[in-house]
């Protein structure tokens, strides 16, 4: 019951995490219809800005407070993270909209090679550390020799996930903005002949996906504390296994993709192995494909790839 | 309101659209003027609904010029196209199914200034009360009138200058077309709006409108006052009796 409980709490944060980058699989899909394979890539990416951007705070500019740092850290990382997934879609997307359907997925990959690339020439390949914050850790309960333990990252973590996708939920289902994007996703042509500028909601799909990416980032370094060059890869595709188990195109289930998708892993973890955790995400994905592409919340109707 | 001294609000001249390399519009030429109903009618596949999209450049005309109140719109994008005023409920209607009928008229009104929304939305209300009934419904869940309705309702939304009508009484009941025609008629009269619109159902089209034309294969093959086509022997074998 201990170990459950634990897990249950582990998987729990780890599944904010890849909620968070699933939203930007999903809405990049549900507009053009085309995976966007460097958004791990544009995740990996978003932790080596928030780390410099923290170091550079604490201990060039010499910002005492923590907290603030790691507030400013996160802000300025969701702005630039953004404007590399905004980047992204114009230089390699945006051209090959109207050519054949592969063309724009190859062009992902390739953008997903040259950034993990860009980040191993210019940081090296090695782990990087992030300095160990908010290590308080709260003691839940206690049974069979087993401590339960929550820690202040966690309700960070979990705290910041809720906080963004409620502020994320308002932005698509109140404002302007979010409604075009809603209508693009839904016939992009009429909306169109209603005025709307096509390319531009698109480009804001982008930046919306990058910055939760980004929110994901800070906190998975925040999390594991260390970071490298290769870290895109398997979040991401954990992460879009979320989005296709959710029901790709649906938001909530994006989200709550994420946590069953965290939640198996750390399960499988703790209970059959973990050298293989990695294993269990990608067979989830296959057997999702195989026996329900549409997912949990998708709608059978969805004929975009 | 027959206008034929009035402005030419949209021209076109010798515009050709083309789907791959098959021709869908052979080079066109149409005049509508401010304040009047103008109807183009031809059987199916004549190329109406590409005429109607080739408007506003989805597909782009290859050749020819199109000009809305005396500026050429041939080659702008599809949205700054609407931002002029025009609006067009499209065939098949494409309402938003999973938005509300509130949402599908929200973002008809994108582009329109946020202070008139209450009194754009009052109007379309006004003249289709079932629309106010059904706010809080998601478009998916409306019947073929109401999705009509709705389509009609969103395009008038941003106040454009010329609504574009592809078929709004395709597949719906006759009282359902009546009460449609007869909105359409009262915004024209009363309001002085420029409506173009396409039909098969020649019949109401032709009754309705100040001018019209005929499309056959992708070229304008008649053009005149509304009822003149009515009264002709060759329109009635061809659109009335014989067709739809
Ligand atoms: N998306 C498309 N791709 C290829 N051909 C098309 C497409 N849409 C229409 N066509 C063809 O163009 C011609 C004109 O079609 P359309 O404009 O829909 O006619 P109408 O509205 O008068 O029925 C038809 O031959 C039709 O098959
Ligand atoms: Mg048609």
């Amino acid at each position: 019951m201990e170990i459950f409980l634990q897990q249950l709490i582990n998987g729990v944060t780890l599944g904010s995490i890849y909620g968070l980058i699933a939203i930007g699989y999903t809405m990049v899909f549900g507009i053009i219809g085309m995976v966007n394979f460097a958004h791990g890539d544009i995740f990996m990416l978003s932790t080596f800005i928030a780390l410099i951007l923290f170091l550079a705070l604490t201990q060039i500019l010499g910002v005492s407070s923590v907290a603030l740092s790691f507030v400013l850290a996160m802000v300025a990382a969701m702005a630039l993270t953004s404007l590399w997934s905004y980047m992204l879609e114009r230089l390699a997307y945006r051209r090959l909209r109207k050519s054949f359907r592969l063309a724009p997925l190859i062009s992902a990959i390739g953008a997903s090679i040259f950034l993990s690339n860009l980040v191993y020439v210019l940081q090296g390949p090695r782990n990087r550390p992030a300095p160990s914050l908010f290590d308080a850790v709260i003691k839940v309960t206690h049974g069979g020799g087993y401590d339960v333990t929550l820690s202040a990252k966690q309700i960070l973590i979990v705290l910041v996930t809720a906080l963004l996708l409620a502020a994320f939920w308002v932005v698509v289902q109140k404002t302007p903005l979010g409604r075009a994007q809603r209508a693009c996703a839904q016939d992009m042509r009429m909306a169109a002949l209603l005025g709307i500028d096509v390319d531009r909601t698109i480009s804001f799909t982008f930046v919306i996906g990058g910055a939760l990416a980004a929110v994901a980032g800070v906190l998975y370094i925040l999390y594991y504390g260390v970071v490298n060059s290769g870290d895109g890869f398997i979040p991401g595709v954990k992460a879009f296994t979320a989005a296709v188990l959710g029901g790709i195109g649906s938001l909530p289930g994006a989200v709550v993709g994420g946590l069953l998708i965290g939640l198996i892993e750390t399960f499988w973890a703790a209970y059959i192995s973990s050298d293989y955790k990695d294993v269990a995400a990608f067979s989830i994905l296959a057997a999702t494909l195989v026996f329900m592409p549409s997912g949990l919340f998708g709608r059978p109707d969805v004929e975009k790839v | 309101m027959i206008a034929t001294d009035s402005k030419v609000l949209l021209s076109l001249r010798g515009v050709k659209a083309f789907y791959g390399n098959i021709a869908a519009l052979k080079g066109v030429d149409l005049d509508i003027r401010e304040g009047e109903i103008a109807a183009l009618i031809g059987s199916n596949g004549a190329g109406k609904s590409t005429l109607m999209m080739t408007i506003f450049g989805d597909p782009r005309a290859r050749e020819g010029v199109i000009s809305f109140d005396g500026r050429d719109i041939t080659s702008m994008p599809t949205h700054a196209i609407a931002r002029l005023g025009l609006a067009q409920s499209p065939e098949g209607r494409r309402i938003f199914p999973r938005m509300t009928v509130f949402e599908n008229l929200q973002i008809g009104a994108a582009i329109g200034d946020p202070r008139y929304f209450d009194a754009s939305l009052e109007r379309v209300y006004a003249i289709f009360p079932r629309l106010k009934e059904r706010s809080g419904q998601s478009g998916g869940a409306l019947s073929g009138g109401e999705q009509q309705m709705l389509a009609i309702a969103r395009a008038l939304m941003n106040r454009p200058r010329l609504l574009m009508l592809d078929e709004p009484s395709l597949g719906l009941a006759p009282l359902v077309v009546k009460q449609i025609f007869e909105a359409i008629a009262d915004l024209n009269r009363r309001e002085g709006l420029t409506v173009f619109l396409v039909e098969q159902n020649a019949y109401h089209a032709l009754k309705l409108a100040d001018r019209a034309y005929v499309m056959v294969n992708g070229l304008i093959t008649l053009s005149g006052p509304g009822r003149d086509l009515l009264a002709m022997p060759e329109i009635r074998a061809a659109y009335l009796e014989g067709g739809r």
